[in-house]
């Protein structure tokens, strides 16, 4: 069964941390051995970690977006960030790697390529804060992919069927999920600090002006990494979710399945719908 | 979903659809061809027509087309190498009535006369599924090596087909029959767990005289 219940469930019977239980569970699915799934996996963090190096050394720009990393940096190096320094970095890696997204870049779809900025900003704005061995990173890259497979499985990933909470509103739940895992939560922690998340992206619609992945995704990914950070500390205070983790996923879904169609990818609701972004669109054509 | 799909595929931005996935089909249609590509008219319909120049849609297809991989950077500037290598294409957009939103008609040709109609669809997070050649509807992802057969429907082609992979040492994977009424146009769609499919074209057409024509289609090399 696809169910976050059952994967803190099988640690607590079989001693195994989080991550081991994901990769014991994908391998015996994919029949892949456990150490390829690990290889990847590995590869997958190079990869991410490019992704961020190549987009902070450039001046990535899309058909619209460009720009709000560095704003971003010149901000955090100048002002002690009301929302934190974590919460300042994250969001200047996010910016970053979305925009470099945008302008045809080398990124990792985590879970897809509109949403490719937030495991990075969260994993590596983690990493200039609390140096973290690097094998912690790729479990904590684990952590997120189990959680993004219940997602998977239960709702979607894709922003085409189930809107932006699917796309960045998963992400965002999948590296909360991450963080509580890096701070030494518990299983149970891990899972409802992807349900915290949840709830409060629930019903987010998915409407990129002109069709494009750049806005409102880029900003998207720059402030969701955020909201990440806060519930995983939710998590790790102790608070839990009142509804169950599984249950908070599926109510995702049936959200996700009565959005209309102009909310879901096709760029005619929401911010596409607006007068500007109506004006960009036809500018561009 | 394995983990390594939720966390990834790597690829050139900006969408999984419109850009990697249009690689993606690129790809497995020049592999279909079998031959380097020489002229091919690509067809863009749904919304690979509407918003293929914001996506690199066109640059990902022509990328494909010759032989670049999801997350092979020269696909930004792919134009200038498939021309290098000797590709002339034409890019148009067509209206179909039910077509997929995502999807893209080739029509290959070369100096032998030789032509072949290729048609297939982005089907999300970088997932494509062929869903024709050459007039026959099929269903095909390109991940696994596979072998397609034409032939007209009478008894004992998947018999003899079966037997005689087996009889080589391959493992099916799945085997899919798509036919147009009984004893009219087949088509066979059998996906292979080894890479390896040389020698298999011959082996295969020569089991059983219904069959037609052949191909077999190495499988994708990613990740
Ligand atoms: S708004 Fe739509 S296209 Fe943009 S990131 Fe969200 S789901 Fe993807």
């Amino acid at each position: 069964m696809w169910s976050l219940a059952e994967i803190v469930r099988s640690c607590a019977d079989t001693g195994l941390s989080f991550p081991e239980t994901v990769m014991a569970r994908d391998s015996e699915r994919s029949g892949m051995d456990p150490r390829s799934i690990r290889e990847i996996m590995d590869s997958r963090l190079v990869d991410m970690e490019r992704s961020v190096k190549e987009a902070l050394s450039g001046d990535p720009r899309g058909k619209f977006v460009g720009g709000d990393a560095a704003l971003m940096g010149a901000y955090g190096a100048g002002h002690t960030p009301l929302s934190g320094t974590f919460a300042v970095e994250a969001s200047r890696i996010a910016l970053a790697v979305s925009t470099y997204n945008a302008s045809m870049g080398r990124i990792v779809a985590a879970p897809t390529a509109g949403s490719c900025g937030i495991l990075p900003g969260m994993l590596f704005g983690f990493g200039s804060a609390y140096p973290a061995p690097r094998e912690r990173l790729v479990e904590a890259l684990t952590v997120a992919g189990g959680i993004g497979q219940v997602i998977a499985r239960r709702a979607t990933l894709a922003g085409a069927t189930g809107g932006c909470q699917a796309e960045c509103g998963a992400a965002a739940a999948m590296g909360a999920s991450a963080l509580v895992f890096l701070q030494g939560g518990s299983p149970e922690a891990i899972s409802h600090a992807a349900a915290l998340t949840i709830k409060s992206i629930m019903g987010l619609v998915c409407d990129p002006v002109a069709g494009l992945v750049e806005i409102p995704c880029v900003k998207r990914n720059g402030s969701l990494v955020a909201l990440g950070a806060i519930c995983a500390d939710m998590a790790l205070a102790g608070i839990r979710s009142a509804i169950p983790p599984d249950e908070v996923i599926d109510a995702m879904r049936s959200v996700g399945h009565s959005l209309p169609e102009s909310l879901r990818e096709t760029g005619t609701g929401g911010i596409a719908a607006t007068p500007t972004g109506i004006r960009m669109k036809e500018a561009l054509l | 979903m394995r983990l390594i799909d939720v966390i990834g595929p790597v690829m050139i931005g900006p969408s999984s659809s419109h850009t990697a996935g249009a690689a993606r089909l690129g790809g497995l249609a020049r592999r279909i061809w079998g031959k380097p590509v020489s002229r091919v008219a690509i067809f863009l319909r749904g919304s690979f027509a509407a918003t293929y120049k914001g996506h690199g849609t066109d640059l990902a297809l022509v990328g494909g087309l010759a032989g670049m991989l999801p997350d092979d950077p020269r696909i930004r500037d792919s134009f200038r190498e498939a021309k290098d290598a000797g590709i002339c294409w034409e890019m148009k957009s067509e209206t179909v009535d039910g077509a997929h939103p995502n999807s893209v008609r080739f029509l290959f040709s070369d100096d032998s006369g030789e032509e072949m109609e290729i048609i297939g669809s982005s089907i999300g997070g970088g997932a494509v599924v062929l869903t024709g050649i050459d007039g026959f509807s099929l269903k095909l992802s390109g991940e696994l090596a596979a072998i397609v057969t034409f032939h007209r429907d009478e008894p004992g082609v998947v018999a003899a087909v079966g037997g005689a992979l087996s009889k080589a040492g391959r493992n099916i994977a799945s085997l899919n029959l798509h036919r147009q009424g009984r004893g009219g146009n087949a088509a066979m769609v059998i996906e292979l767990d080894d890479r390896d499919i040389d020698g298999l074209e011959p082996l295969i057409k020569a089991t059983h005289p219904a069959i037609t024509r052949v191909l077999a289609i190495p499988g994708g090399g990613e990740n």
